[in-house]
Parts: C-alpha cells; sequence; structure tokens
C-alpha cells in the first residue's frame, strides 16, 4: 500500500536533489553566438549535473570586463576567448594552471607553454576576404588577391573592417599586418588603406554579412561567416590573400579563485576532448588537435599553409600600445567623413 | 476653560498618518535611492582619480582638452543642433494644423505622429539602412551614402518628432477666441494676427521643444550605433568608456557634460515659466477656426508629406524584417523572427521586456499617483514637500544615458549593500521607473489639480481617512489620467535602451538590447523583426488602454456629465 | 451613530486668534462668542479675514495664537477629523462619482448599512430630496447640491455646522428662497451655525448676530437690527446698507454745524467735535405735510425707480457738492419737474462719526 507512495516520495526527491545538485557555471565567452548553442547541449550531455550560463561579447569587450573584475571575478571558467586576450589575462595572474585530460592530444602551438598550461586551444580562426561577386560586377571593381591590393583608390570606401579594439578579428589583422609588413610599412599599410575603408564595425562577422548583403562589397572577416553565409546561397568569393593569413588562438582557460573549481576543469576537459574537437571541425579548418581536421570545401587544401607566422606573446605583450596607436590615428579623426 | 484632554487618536487617524507621513517618506527614501544617489555617484566617479578607471580631475582635465574630445563635441552639437532646427518648424507646422485648422482626419494624422515612440530609436536607423544605404530601395535619390551625420540627423529627426510634436500641440491648444476676434475686428491681417497673438504665446512651447529635441539628441546613441559609419558622437563614446573598455571614471566625465544641455534647458524653461505667467485666463472662449480651403490645403499637405514620411520609414521595417535575404532574395519570410537560433537575446529577451514594461507600468503607476496625490493635497510637512518636489523635476533634468551610468556606478559600488540588485529585473524597473517619473508625475498633479480643492478637507470634516477617501473618490475620478500614466510607462519600457544598456545581464537582457546587438553582429534582418515586434507590442498595448480608458469613460458617464465640483 | 435630528448645540468660543501670512495679518486678535443655537454671519469685504477664520475653526488652518472652544473642549490644536462640525463649502465638494446616497453616507462609517441607509433617508427628507438617492451631483441643479451637500454635513450630527458663502454659486432668484429655508432648517435642528458672506442681504436676512469684519478685525459684533440703525464704525455704516455723509463741527452739546445749516442732534448722538454725520436714506422726508426739525430746501438731481420704492439724489442748497440719496415710497414723490423740495433730517437719524 504503502510502495506507489513511496515510489513517488523518491522519485520527487530524486528529481529536487538532482536539480539541487546542478551547478550552475558562468562561462564567459567570445564564440560566436550562432555556436554557443549547440556546445552547450554537447557539453551538457556529458556532463548533465552541470548547467551552462552563457556570458557573451565581442573579444574586445570581454577582454575588458574580465580585467575590471579581476578583484572579484563573476566567471568561472572562458570557453572561447583570443588566445592573446587569455595571455594578458594569465600575465595578471586571473588564470588557474590545469592540464585537461586530453593535453597530450593538443598540438603544441596551440597551448599555452607554460606546465600546466594556463590556457588550451579549441581551434583557429584565419583572416578571410568576403567578395561580393554580383556588386563587384555592378560597380566594376576587380577581384582583390593580396593585402595590398586592397589600398587601390577603386576600393575607396568599399571596404569594411572590424575595429580592433572590440573585436578579435580586428585585432589579429592588426597585428598580421604589423608582423608581416614590419611595423614602420605595416602603419603605412593602414594609413593606405584606411582611406578606403567605409566604415568600422564592431564584431567580426559583421563585415562578412556586410559584403553578403552587397552593402560594402569588400569584407574583412573571418572565415567561419564566410562559410555560412556562402552555403546560405550569398554570392560571396572567399578571398585569401597571397601575403598570408593573420590568425588567433581560440582557447579555453579556467579562473583563479572560481567557486565553481571543480565543474570548471570539467568544461576545460571536455573543450580539449575528442567529442569537443568534433564540434569545432563543423566550424573550423584548423583544430588544436592535429590531424583530424580537414578545410571546408569552399577552403583550399593548403588552407593551413597559408596562416602566417604569429609571434603571440609579442602580440599580447604589445596589445595596450597597438590599440592606443591605431585609436589615435583612425578613431576619431576628423577628416575621415 | 478646560485644559485640553489626552485623547484617543481614533484608527482612522492612525491610518492617515502613516498613508500622509508614511507615505511621504517611503517615496522620499524611493527617490532618494533611485534618482539622487545614483546621480551623486556619476559625479564622485568622475572626480575620483582611482586607476584604470579613467576619472579625477587631472584626467577630466585631460579629457576636455584633448582634440578627440573636442571633435566629438563637435560632432554632437552639430547633430542636435540640426536636429532641432529641422524638427521643430516641423512639429511646428504639424501642431498648427492639428490645433489651428480644420483639415480633415486629424486623429489618424495624430495617431500616425505616434509612431515613432513605439520603438526604440535604432528602428528609424535601421529602415534608413534598408532605404538609402548602399543597397537601399532608394538609393538613387542620394548622392552620398545615408551613413554619417546626415544618417544620424535623419533618423534622430524621426525619433524626436512626436517629443517637439506634443509641447507644441499642448501650447497651440491653449486659444484665446477673443484676442482673435479683436484682432480682425482692428483689420490685422492673419499673418500680423499670428506674430502678434499666436507667437508670443508660444514662444515658450517653441524653447522648449528645441532645448527637448537637442538634449534627446545629444544623449542618443541608439541611432548613431546603426547608421552613424565612423561618424562618432559623445553618446557613443560614453557607451564605449564602461561597456567597451570599462573605463567608468571616463565615462562618468562623459556623463557630466552630457547632462548639461539638459540642466541648461531646464533651468532656463523654470526661469521663463516664472516670468511668463498664466497661460491663459479663466475666462477664455475656446478658438473655432474660420473655414480656409487655400490654408487647409497647404497644410493638409505638408500633414500628409509627414505622415508619409513616417509610414514610409516604419513600412521599411517591418517589410525588411520579413525580407528572406536582402537585397538578393526578396521572398517574404519569418526567419529573421526565429529568434532562438540567432545572437542576442532572443524570445527570451522579448519575455523580459514585456515583464519589465508590466512592472514598471503598473508599479510605476501606482507609485507615482499616490506621490502625486500626497504631494498635491496633503498639508503638513512642508520640508518634506519641498524635498519631494524637488526631487521629482530631477528626473527630467537627467537624460537616459546619464541616469544609466549613474546606476552603473552606485550598484557597483564595493561594499554597497544594494550591490545585490545590480543586474537585476527589480533594478531595471526602477531604473526605468526613475527616469520617466517627471512626465508622468506632471500628468498626475494636471489631473489632481482639476478636483476641487475641498475634496479632502470635506472627507476630514466628515472623519472619513484621507486613505479611503484616495481610493474611493480620487483614484475613480482620475482613472483616465492613471490609463495615460500606464501606457505611457509601458510604452517607454517597451522602447527604452539608454539606460538599460548598462544594466542588464544576460538573464534579463531586454528587447531594445537584443535589437542593438542583433545589429552589431550584423544580423540587420533580425534586428528589423525584433524592433518590429518591440513597435507592435507597444502600438498594440497603446490601443488596448484606449479601448479602456474610452470604456471607463464612458461607463462613468453618468457622473461626469457636468465638470466636476460644479 | 447619533440618529437624533436635533443635537444640542454647542456654544462655540473664539479668543485672542492671530494669523499671518508673511507680512500681511489675515486676522488680528479676533474674539467672538457664539451661543448654542445660534447662526452667527461673518460678513466684510474680501480679504477682511472671514474665511481664514472660518477656517481656523474648521482646522483646516493653524493660527499662530489664540483658542478655540467648541462646547467644552479645546479644540486649538486638533486636527480637522478630531474637531466635530460640518462644513458646507462654496464649491460644495461633493463627490462626483459617488451617489447622493453615498455622497451623504460619507460620513457615517462604523455603524451598519441599515442604519446608514436611513440616517440618510432622514437627512434627504430634511432637506426634501426623497427620492433622489441613486442620482449623482452632476444630473443636479445648483440648489439640490447645495442641499445635498448640507445633508452630507449634518448627516454625522455635528454640534457645529460652518457655512463658506453658500450661497455665492447660485442665481439671485434661487438664492433668498434658499436663504429661507437654511434659516428654518437651522432652527429647527438647532445646531450652533457660522456663516462666512460678503452679501449684506444675505446676513441679515439669516443671521441672529453678525461679525462685521474689516482688515482681519471684527469692527461690530451685534444683531442685524443694531448694526443698521447704530453701526459701530464707519466702516460698518457703509458696508451695510446706504447711507449720507455729511461734514459737520460741534456748536455746542445739542447743535452741529452742516455747511450752512444748523442741524439739532439726538442726545445719544454722538461726543465728537467734529467730523461726519451718517444718516440713512430712508430716513429723510421729502416735502413733509407737517413740519420737522431740520427742515431745509433741497434740489434734486435724479430721480431712479426701483420698483417698489424710488431712490433721489439730491443737494442740500447750503451744502453744496454733496449728493445726498433718499428714499421714499412712489406716492411721496414730488411731482416730476419739481426741482427744489423741503428735505427734513430727524434728530433720531443723525449718528456721529469723528
Amino acid at each position: 500500500m504503502f510502495k506507489p507512495l513511496a515510489l513517488v516520495a523518491a522519485v520527487l526527491t530524486a528529481f529536487s536533489l538532482n536539480a539541487l545538485a546542478k551547478t550552475e557555471l558562468t562561462v564567459y565567452t567570445a564564440l560566436e553566438a550562432e555556436q554557443l548553442k549547440t556546445y552547450k547541449k554537447a557539453f551538457e550531455q556529458a556532463n548533465p549535473d552541470i548547467e551552462i550560463k552563457w556570458v557573451r561579447d565581442s573579444t574586445g569587450i570581454i577582454t575588458a570586463k574580465l580585467l575590471a573584475e579581476k578583484d572579484r571575478p563573476q566567471a568561472d571558467v572562458v570557453w572561447g576567448l583570443a588566445a592573446s586576450s587569455l595571455a594578458i589575462l594569465d600575465q595578471q595572474g586571473m588564470l588557474d594552471n590545469y592540464a585537461p585530460k586530453d593535453l597530450d592530444k593538443i598540438g603544441k602551438n596551440y597551448r599555452d607553454a607554460a606546465n600546466p598550461p594556463s590556457w588550451v586551444g579549441m581551434d583557429v580562426w584565419a583572416a578571410t576576404i568576403c567578395f561580393n561577386t554580383i556588386e563587384a560586377q555592378k560597380q566594376g571593381l576587380a577581384k582583390p588577391v593580396s593585402w595590398q591590393d586592397l589600398t587601390k583608390p577603386e576600393y575607396k570606401g568599399k571596404i569594411v573592417m572590424p575595429n580592433p579594439a572590440s573585436s578579435g578579428t580586428g585585432f589579429l589583422d592588426v597585428s598580421a599586418w604589423l608582423q608581416t609588413f614590419g611595423e614602420k610599412q605595416g602603419w603605412q599599410y593602414m594609413d593606405d588603406l584606411h582611406q578606403n575603408i567605409g566604415q568600422y564595425v564592431h564584431s567580426g562577422s559583421k563585415p562578412c554579412k556586410l559584403a553578403a548583403s552587397g552593402e560594402f562589397p569588400i569584407g574583412i572577416s573571418f572565415e567561419y561567416p564566410a562559410i555560412q553565409l556562402k552555403r546560405q546561397g550569398a554570392p560571396l568569393d572567399i578571398i585569401l590573400p597571397k601575403e598570408g593569413l593573420g590568425w588567433e588562438i581560440e582557447a579555453t582557460a579556467v579562473i583563479k579563485g572560481s567557486a565553481h573549481g571543480d565543474a570548471a576543469k570539467k568544461l576545460a576537459d571536455f573543450s580539449a576532448s575528442p567529442a569537443a574537437m568534433e564540434l569545432y571541425k563543423a566550424n573550423f579548418a584548423i583544430l588544436a588537435q592535429p590531424g583530424i581536421a580537414k578545410p571546408q570545401t569552399e577552403l583550399p587544401a593548403d588552407y593551413e599553409q597559408r596562416l602566417i607566422k604569429n609571434d603571440f606573446a609579442w602580440a599580447s605583450k604589445n596589445r595596450d600600445s597597438i590599440l592606443a596607436e591605431w585609436r589615435k590615428r583612425y578613431d576619431g579623426k576628423s577628416e575621415k567623413q | 476653560m478646560t485644559l485640553p484632554v489626552a485623547r484617543q487618536v481614533s484608527r482612522a487617524e492612525w491610518g492617515d498618518r502613516i498613508f500622509v507621513v508614511g507615505g511621504k517618506w517611503l517615496w522620499l527614501g524611493l527617490l532618494v535611492v533611485a534618482v539622487l544617489l545614483p546621480l551623486l555617484a556619476i559625479f564622485w566617479r568622475g572626480f575620483s582619480s582611482e586607476s584604470g578607471q579613467g576619472g579625477g580631475l587631472v584626467a577630466a582635465g585631460e579629457l576636455l582638452t584633448s582634440a578627440n574630445f573636442h571633435w566629438l563635441l563637435g560632432n554632437s552639437l552639430k547633430v542636435s543642433l540640426s536636429v532641432a532646427a529641422i524638427v521643430v518648424p516641423l512639429a511646428y507646422l504639424f501642431a498648427y494644423a492639428l490645433q489651428r485648422t480644420l483639415i480633415p482626419c486629424k486623429s489618424v494624422w495624430r495617431g500616425l505622429s505616434l509612431l515613432p515612440l513605439m520603438a526604440p530609436s535604432m528602428l528609424p536607423g535601421i529602415a534608413l539602412v534598408y532605404l538609402f544605404g548602399n543597397q537601399g530601395l532608394l538609393r538613387g535619390l542620394l548622392s552620398e551614402n545615408i551613413y554619417g551625420f546626415w544618417g544620424i540627423v535623419l533618423g534622430e529627426v524621426i525619433y524626436t518628432f512626436p517629443h517637439a510634436l506634443m509641447i507644441l500641440l499642448s501650447a497651440l491648444s491653449l486659444a484665446d477666441a477673443r484676442l482673435f476676434d479683436a484682432a480682425s475686428s482692428m483689420g490685422a491681417s492673419p499673418a500680423r494676427a499670428f506674430r502678434s497673438i499666436t507667437w508670443p504665446a508660444t514662444r515658450q512651447a517653441v524653447f522648449a521643444a528645441f532645448c527637448l529635441v537637442f538634449t534627446l539628441t545629444i544623449t542618443d546613441f541608439g541611432v548613431p550605433v546603426v547608421v552613424g559609419g565612423d561618424y562618432q558622437v559623445l553618446a557613443l563614446e560614453a557607451y564605449k568608456a564602461v561597456v567597451g573598455q570599462q573605463q567608468f571614471g571616463r565615462g562618468a566625465l562623459i556623463g557630466m557634460v552630457l547632462l548639461l544641455p539638459a540642466l541648461f534647458s531646464f533651468g532656463v524653461d523654470a526661469w521663463l515659466r516664472r516670468r511668463h505667467g498664466e497661460a491663459m485666463s479663466g475666462r477664455a472662449q475656446v478658438f473655432l477656426p474660420a473655414p480656409s480651403r487655400l490654408r487647409d490645403g497647404c497644410y493638409l499637405a505638408i500633414v500628409l508629406l509627414i505622415c508619409a514620411l513616417l509610414l514610409l520609414v516604419f513600412g521599411m521595417a517591418v517589410y525588411s524584417s520579413l525580407v528572406k535575404f536582402w537585397p538578393y532574395n526578396l521572398s517574404l519570410s519569418l526567419n529573421h523572427y526565429q529568434f532562438e537560433d540567432t545572437a542576442g537575446g532572443g524570445w527570451l529577451a522579448y519575455r523580459n521586456s514585456l515583464t519589465m514594461a508590466l512592472c514598471t507600468a503598473l508599479i510605476g503607476s501606482v507609485l507615482i499617483f499616490t506621490g502625486a496625490y500626497l504631494m498635491e493635497k496633503t498639508k503638513g510637512q512642508k520640508g518634506l514637500n519641498l524635498a519631494l518636489r524637488m526631487l521629482s523635476f530631477v528626473p527630467m533634468a537627467v537624460p537616459g544615458l546619464v541616469l544609466g551610468l549613474g546606476y552603473v556606478f552606485f550598484f557597483n559600488l564595493n561594499g554597497n549593500p544594494l550591490h545585490v540588485f545590480y543586474g537585476s529585473m527589480a533594478l531595471l524597473v526602477v531604473c526605468t521607473i526613475a527616469h520617466y517619473l517627471t512626465t508622468a508625475q506632471m500628468t498626475a498633479t494636471t489631473a489632481l489639480r482639476q478636483l476641487d480643492a475641498e475634496f479632502e478637507a470635506a472627507a476630514l470634516s466628515l472623519k472619513a481617512p484621507l486613505y479611503r477617501h484616495y481610493l474611493r473618490v480620487t483614484v475613480p475620478i482620475c482613472l483616465p489620467a492613471l490609463l495615460d500614466i500606464l501606457r505611457y510607462l509601458f510604452v517607454s519600457a517597451m522602447t527604452t535602451v539608454s539606460a538599460a544598456i548598462f544594466l542588464y545581464s544576460p538573464d534579463t537582457i531586454l528587447a531594445a538590447v537584443a535589437v542593438l546587438n542583433m545589429d552589431d553582429a550584423g544580423n540587420v534582418g533580425g534586428a528589423a523583426a525584433m524592433s518590429t515586434l518591440i513597435l507592435f507590442t507597444s502600438a498594440g498595448v497603446s490601443l488596448l488602454l484606449a479601448w479602456a480608458s474610452r470604456g471607463a469613460l464612458r461607463r462613468s458617464q453618468a457622473w461626469r456629465q457636468t465638470a466636476p465640483g460644479q | 451613530m447619533n440618529t437624533a435630528l436635533t443635537q444640542p448645540g454647542a456654544p462655540m468660543k473664539v479668543r485672542g486668534i492671530q494669523k499671518r501670512f508673511g507680512a500681511f495679518t489675515a486676522l488680528d486678535n479676533v474674539s467672538l462668542d457664539v451661543a448654542a443655537g445660534e447662526l452667527v454671519c461673518l460678513l466684510g469685504p474680501s480679504g477682511c479675514g472671514k474665511t481664514t477664520l472660518l477656517r481656523c475653526i474648521a482646522g483646516l488652518e493653524r493660527q499662530d495664537s489664540g483658542e478655540l472652544y467648541l462646547g467644552e473642549r479645546d479644540v486649538s490644536l486638533l486636527p480637522p477629523q478630531a474637531r466635530d462640525y460640518g462644513i458646507l463649502f462654496q464649491s460644495y465638494a461633493l463627490f462626483p462619482n459617488l451617489s447622493v446616497e453615498a455622497n451623504i453616507g460619507y460620513g457615517l462609517t462604523g455603524s451598519g448599512r441599515d442604519e446608514v441607509r436611513k440616517r440618510v433617508g432622514q437627512m434627504l427628507e430634511l432637506v426634501g430630496l426623497l427620492g433622489s438617492e441613486k442620482k449623482y451631483p452632476g444630473q443636479l441643479s445648483g440648489g439640490q447640491q447645495q442641499r445635498v451637500a448640507l445633508a452630507r454635513a449634518l448627516a454625522p450630527a455635528p454640534s457645529l455646522l460652518l457655512l463658506d458663502e453658500p450661497m455665492s454659486a447660485l442665481d439671485a432668484r434661487v438664492r433668498e428662497h434658499l436663504c429661507t429655508e437654511l434659516r428654518q432648517l437651522q432652527r429647527r435642528l438647532g445646531i450652533t451655525t457660522l456663516m462666512v458672506t460678503h452679501n449684506q442681504d444675505e446676513a441679515m436676512l439669516m443671521a441672529d448676530r453678525i461679525a462685521v469684519m474689516n482688515n482681519g478685525k471684527v469692527e461690530q459684533y451685534a444683531t442685524p437690527q443694531e448694526i443698521y440703525d447704530r453701526p459701530a464704525t464707519p466702516f460698518v455704516a457703509e458696508f451695510v446698507g446706504q447711507g449720507n455723509w455729511l461734514p459737520f463741527s460741534r456748536n455746542s452739546a445739542s447743535h452741529a454745524q452742516v455747511g450752512g445749516m444748523k442741524m439739532r442732534l439726538a442726545d445719544d448722538a454722538g461726543v465728537a467735535k467734529s467730523g461726519r454725520l451718517f444718516c440713512r436714506p430712508e430716513a429723510i422726508s421729502v416735502n413733509p405735510p407737517v413740519h420737522e426739525e431740520n427742515l431745509f430746501p433741497a434740489k434734486v438731481r435724479e430721480i431712479t425707480f426701483l420698483g417698489n420704492r424710488c431712490r433721489m439724489s439730491f443737494e442740500l442748497e447750503q451744502l453744496p457738492g454733496h449728493p445726498l440719496l433718499a428714499e421714499l415710497a412712489p406716492e411721496a414723490m414730488p411731482r416730476l419737474g419739481a426741482q427744489d423740495i423741503w428735505v427734513a433730517l430727524p434728530p433720531r437719524s443723525l449718528q456721529v462719526f469723528a
């Protein structure tokens, strides 16, 4: 007679205990918003007792937020932020050094050099030019093949690129140009490019979306939105300039002093695991775990070779001064109208 | 003569003491926390020189003398002055057409003129991109592209139009027929009558409208974000400083600069009001315009033009939300409305906005109306009354952006016990109520002043407690005004962005913020869709409340036949 | 709840009330005694302080100093709801969204619904508006509204009734009728009543005693008869009724020199050595059939026909430049055209003012 009652009571208790047992993990991220749902679902399936609460914003804003909260961190873990930003946080002593379970599978270029590392990479995103073929034909624009091509006068007012202060994509572009062309030539290049820029936008994917809609025929962006939009039928050509592509590692790190340290570490484990790599594979051509990825059909087979040699230590060390110089030159100049 | 005997204070008297004195102190406390302290926090933040915050007197000096700041200030001033110079004459003509001519279908034009109030300021910007952007429908009409100065100006003109219109409508409605009769009997031409009668009476309102539009424009960043391109303005800079760079001190300094135009216009307006005195004599007769086909024809054309422009802009926004892939695939689809799959907040944002708007409207109207009643209709506590009166005028002088900044600084303070509210829905509601407090209170006070001044005295002489009188007599009579306040607060809460942008957390993201996020990420179709959703929700609720108000008025027609106190 | 219609009215005492508004003195040491059941009018021009005094008594204003007693109770510092009075405002202050019934029953709390209804019925009967329970104030005429407001004020059976210019919102025809009605009602109830008015006709018609006020002071507090016949000050003399002023200087204890005339004064006319003589127009006889004292020649200036009487403007031949008024029945008027007349100013009608 008491059996069904006891059963119900047991189920209810289990349910509520389960609900109580669910840890809420505050995850700061700069991942593209379209990716959030899939990643969250996959992780929660593998770890049913943890629930992810995303705090998503562009790279620059998330970095600034984390730095501002240095003394009282709100975040438990960062999943998907530019490594150059994470390096800055590491310099401030904000990250926990933790070696995830599958660390040995991760390529040594794609993780923090220290042992155990303060951040571990997920995938790579690289610069890409989105070129609207219909608009190009309408306006009689030749297809650019190099970064230098973009300074040609025929492209005046027709290029959009992300603001490096707010967007990680923007910053990787500036960093790459300074490294590829050298400091003096690099700034000269950007001066010339500035004449052709129609607008600086805040997010890394927006230039490609603007190019897709034909608002501006040329968008300096990265490969993920380019591929997505092309698949949706946008009249885009994906151009990989011949001087080489700037790139950035998207990485994961555990915040020191987090109240949910164990759950955070579980996330770090998941982020480096082969299961997660399968997730990233769908979106990115180059993964932190070498050997599994193959570039999407829209990208050439030798995609990985096109990346420049990137000195992340230099980039993160000089981030503030580069941004200050960039702001001084291009952000808030009166002659740009 | 007998000495006064210690008497039993009745329960009704205790109830009244709690209602009146307790109520006033509570209202004072709320106003101090919701209005005064955040404002003080801005000044504190701006002048404290904590490192990395960009504040302090030295930083202030640097900021104010930097070329960048001068450039920003110049831009902001140019934009705001242009917008005001365009909007005020247009609004004047429109208001004149509605009040002083005999054009047909006036309620239709009046309704259309309210459209920009129903959506956040981003909506005109988005529509302008679809109309005049590089792939815009009417791109051919423009020689340069819309991004930049003219984009911002056009967007703000649309956004601020109804605000200027409201002020001028009420000024032009005060027309004394006797003055016009006298003028015409003396042989004055219509132009002369305008110069000597209409213009002096409406001069002050024109100035007030000019200042309001100027202040609204200089502190808005919804339009510059969407259509400003690289044309930077101060409002954007404040946002970037606080959200983008977490430099609170710098944000506070810019906030203080943005406070100046509002303070200035508020002060001048108050001074002018005191000089001007009584607006209209009690014996004035209602002015009925004389028929004139030519005049009506001209004004109708103007009104039609303005309404057509508004319809074009808002119609474009709605249309663009339904277009699958602008400009290459113009088939209609609802995929932009599938917010779950897109960035920026999704349906949660919309639900949050509804919740916040409802809470703001309901809680706000109760608090504000009761507060207005206590200030207007009860005596005693002179000092308290004065403090309340002054505090309730402060929000009028503080733009939403600055108030939002104040909330960030105050509630984000280390060691502030109220910090727990930061990022919560409750704080958003409080901030929005505080932001729109003054206008709502003025509506309440106007309605309350129409009641017989002796109602309360009569109730007291009959030993009826004031709180019972308030519920039984005051509220039912003022129901139309209450519904007005409800509508105003709801719509304002749905469309507000300048304060909310600083105070939301991922759980409490609002629809207007989602619009910004989506536009920022390049999902302009989604931004248009969410804006359209806000537009229809606001318009829908407005119509609903207007209908309810009319119903309430009709049902109470039995006793509303003659003016109260007759 | 006291359902008695007649509540013994309480006497009211006002002692030394002082009230200033900034630099303006509204009430200057005002003292007054109102007997139980009496109807006293506060009469005076705008700004004289009568309404302020009423509001102080009601507790709607707080006096700077002075005391107020209602019956045995010192109510000087009590809030309005602790005093015991009913008040009828100039605008009536009827609650427009409540029916007549609800309005009248507004102050009747703490009683059962049946009792309230019974009391409301009583009050309506009292003011002659039975049957109007469900109507709204907006549907009633001015006079009816006044009666409802009165019923509302009286329903809780207060010991004092205050009326603030109750007739000023009504037109002239209705006014006199309502004055009488109100007076009859007040007498019937025996309730102590204080009424403020600027209209001397109302005051004369209704009041047991009138307090004539000017500049915050009570100039005279007496019965209407006394106020009219023996005004205490020139202000009272002028304010109530019409009057003639004649400059004079004393010749002797019994005679005054007015212009070129020597007039005999009554023994109690006053003691001033010079000043002005006050004389009511109706006391002057024109072309008297028998010889009267103080008979002098005069010239008619203008005659105004006022219906039941005539007003004649004239000048005494020995006092030119001083137009005077006389009031007589039409039959007593001299034939039209006659310019020269004889007027007699009886000694009894001359009052001396300094």
